[in-house]
């Protein structure tokens, strides 16, 4: 098994795969799973699922179903004008980081591109004081216009080309650990699972089109139909101008999430596994919609119940998304842990007829 | 490896330029006679002529810094705060890449995230930081001590058809004038000067120019080529729009006249019948703004007949300048056949 968690990441970071254009990262997903699982499946959005059977599977068999998304936010070409490339962004996308990005231009060849700036030297007042908007914003691939006319068509996906660095401790910055990072999550679940025994049936999801609407993961739980399901996604780092309750410290470990998105049960149940592991996690309160693909598997099929484990991550939808590699590991380790300890019984103790373990021992 | 790539990836601000000095130093030993380093550190270097009549002393000057960023301060979480070294447009900076001090580590220069606000106004240098991941303010002050360099985290490369770098501005100058020496002698004593602190008020270049003493002077630089259309405008009046300065691929820039200098007439004139001559493409600067070395060389003495031809680039004090190797080519090309033929006709006023 050639596994190791940081170069996983480092591969998933930098594959280029916007919302509905994720065959690419599907690719790297299967090929890392494949010594982990027994079998994949595909839903009709292009979730991939790989599925982990029990090592020791009870009569009746349970499902549990890992989601984690794959997609990134990208830009989409709407205009060639004179050999310059003219973009939106696809939801979420920030015009304000774009300007001297590096990008990647998906044409008849994928292109190396560059976000036009104007120098400093020919910037009017008006100009310095605000971020050129979709309307002004051209990328540069370095050829004649004639060229990109050949290789680039309106509606050609449009990506951020940036390499994964290392920052002190064990830090890290990227485009799209957001979600790629609860994907390795999972992928360290499933290397972790190797070594268990579990009486569940794992249905590792990598879910498709969530940054425009929690799609994929909506239809991947009506094609698992699991019996609970936790979602994975990152979740705010404290950084400066973010430092509110919402927001948890790089390093100090995964959240798990509270609120009517998620079965109090189940949040209790995960959070006993991480008390057993004596693993520090953070609460997170959500009110109402997740905004993950939670919300979305919560409602699948007749209702499942749905939990929601979060990675910190300062800078959210730049291209220098930042987290600490280790709250990584230890999602993975929760997850695989937690897989661990259910048993035939489980599904039983989510009776909204039984109490709670934390009110049982109130 | 050519010395354009090392150049361009080499970092060096105004003031900090040792890492570029080290890569020129080599460079033009074996083809000059004296070498000087000054007391602000530019590098003085006298290549003698092959014609001992009574040829003009040509100085030719490029500068070594770039713009970039030092270190000012700390947050107790170890986030370190910056400021720009040369001109820097701060919209240009959320979400990139930086490299910090000698060891080159990385650093982000944070975002907050679009889900927590969408304001549009431009935040100022002061108010950005850059993530090393330090864990604390003790750890961070230990790896980018105060005064730290940083400067843009840039690889050169092409681009299309482009080369692509950060701080093209000005080492394709001075790899111009490392090529100019290693090309040479001449039948005149080319004096070179790869000077500092250009980028924060044209420094280096006046003590150079006092001390060569030269008869007349040229300044290899990048000038701005915003030849982009305004996608906002009508199509029809997409060009008109916008003074581009200089378009990238039609050749070497001749200034006439910037906000700190006016060429010489006589020697633009005989420059422009030499590019003639040898049917070597140029272009004229369309802004008047700008300044260049040139503003404090010609001023030195009793007056240096000075001017400047520059590299048309894109996207100047970015992480990504583009250059054409066309244009490298033809100004080289243009430098070396005015090397060969100056006389002191090329700059007398008659």
């Amino acid at each position: 098994m050639n596994y190791e968690l940081k170069s996983h990441l480092k591969t998933l970071v930098e594959s280029h795969a916007p919302s509905g254009y994720e065959s690419p990262i599907q690719a790297v997903v299967r090929e890392a799973w494949t010594p982990f699982v027994s079998d994949f499946q595909q839903d009709g959005l292009g979730s991939l699922i790989g599925i982990k059977r029990a090592t020791h599977p009870p009569v009746t068999p349970r499902r549990i179903m890992l989601a984690a998304h794959v997609d990134e936010i990208g830009m989409i070409v709407r205009d060639v004008i004179d050999g310059f490339i003219l973009f939106n962004g696809l939801h979420g996308v920030d015009n304000r980081v774009m300007p001297a990005q590096s990008v990647r231009v998906h044409g008849r060849e994928s292109l190396r591109g560059i976000v036009a700036t104007k120098p400093p030297h020919l910037l009017t007042e008006a100009e310095k004081r605000k971020y050129p908007d979709w309307d002004h914003l051209m990328i540069d691939v370095g050829l004649p216009a004639a060229r990109v006319a050949e290789l680039v068509r309106v509606g050609d996906i449009i990506t951020v080309d940036v390499p994964m660095v290392e920052l002190l401790g064990r830090k890290l910055a990227a485009k799209a650990f957001d979600n790629r990072a609860s994907v390795a999550a999972v992928t360290h679940a499933l290397f972790l699972l190797q070594s268990m025994t579990h009486t569940w049936d794992v249905y590792a999801a990598a879910t498709t089109q969530e940054e425009v609407g929690l799609r994929g993961a909506a239809t991947a739980a009506h094609h698992i139909a699991p019996d609970i399901a936790i979602a994975l996604d990152v979740t705010f780092g404290t950084q400066p101008g973010n430092n509110g309750s919402d927001t948890y410290e790089l390093g100090s470990g995964a959240t798990l999430s509270m609120g009517p998105n998620f079965h109090p049960k189940l949040f209790a149940a995960i959070k006993q596994s991480a008390q057993a592991l004596e693993m520090t996690i953070s609460e997170e309160v959500l009110t109402g919609n997740s905004g993950t693909d939670a919300w979305a598997i919560q409602v699948a099929q007749v209702g499942i119940p749905t939990a929601l484990i979060g990675i910190p991550l300062r800078n959210m939808h730049s291209p220098v998304e930042t987290l600490d590699l280790r709250d990584i590991e230890r999602a993975g380790r929760l997850l695989a842990h937690f897989i661990a300890t259910l048993d035939a019984d489980f599904l039983a103790t989510l009776d909204w007829q039984r109490p709670t373990p934390q009110e049982a021992t109130v | 490896m050519s010395y354009l790539q090392a150049l361009s990836d080499a970092a060096g601000i105004s003031g900090q330029e040792d890492a570029i000095r080290a890569l020129i130093l080599p460079a033009i030993e074996p083809h000059t006679q004296e070498i000087k380093l000054d007391a602000l550190g530019n590098i003085l270097a006298l290549q003698r002529g092959t014609d001992g009549a009574n040829r003009p002393r040509v100085m030719l000057a490029a500068h070594m810094d770039e713009v970039g960023f030092m270190v000012t301060g700390y947050d107790s979480s170890g986030l370190l705060q910056f400021k720009a070294v040369g001109g820097i447009d701060a919209s240009i900076l959320p979400g990139l890449r930086v490299r910090v001090g000698k060891q080159a580590l990385y650093g982000a220069v944070m975002w907050v995230p679009i889900h927590k606000g969408h304001s549009q106004d431009v935040v100022a240098i002061d108010a950005l930081r850059i993530d090393i991941g330090a864990a604390n303010k003790g750890e961070a002050e230990g790896k980018a001590p105060l005064g730290t360099m940083i400067v843009f985290d840039s690889t050169y490369g092409m681009l299309g058809e482009l080369w692509h770098g950060k701080a093209l501005d000005d080492r394709a100058g001075c790899s111009l004038l490392i090529d100019l020496l290693q090309s040479g002698p001449y039948p005149v004593d080319v004096l070179a000067a790869f000077t500092v602190q250009e980028e924060v008020g044209l420094r280096g270049a006046t003590v150079a120019a006092r001390a060569l003493q030269p008869d007349v002077a040229f300044v290899l630089e990048t000038t701005t080529a915003h030849d982009l259309p305004d996608p906002v405008a009508n199509p029809a009046e997409r060009f008109m729009s916008v003074n581009p300065t200089a378009r990238v691929g039609d050749g070497p820039v001749l200034t006439v006249m910037d906000s700190r200098l006016i060429v010489n007439p006589v020697l633009l004139k005989w420059i422009r019948q030499t590019a003639d001559q040898h049917g070597i493409p140029y272009q004229i600067k369309s802004r008047t703004g700008g300044g260049t070395d040139g503003g404090m060389i010609h001023m030195q003495n009793a007056g240096i007949p000075t001017a400047v031809i520059s590299l048309p680039a894109r996207y100047l004090h970015s992480p990504s300048a583009l250059l054409h190797p066309q244009d490298y080519g033809h100004q080289l090309k243009l430098l070396q056949a005015m090397l060969h033929s100056i006389t002191a006709q090329a700059y007398e006023h008659r």
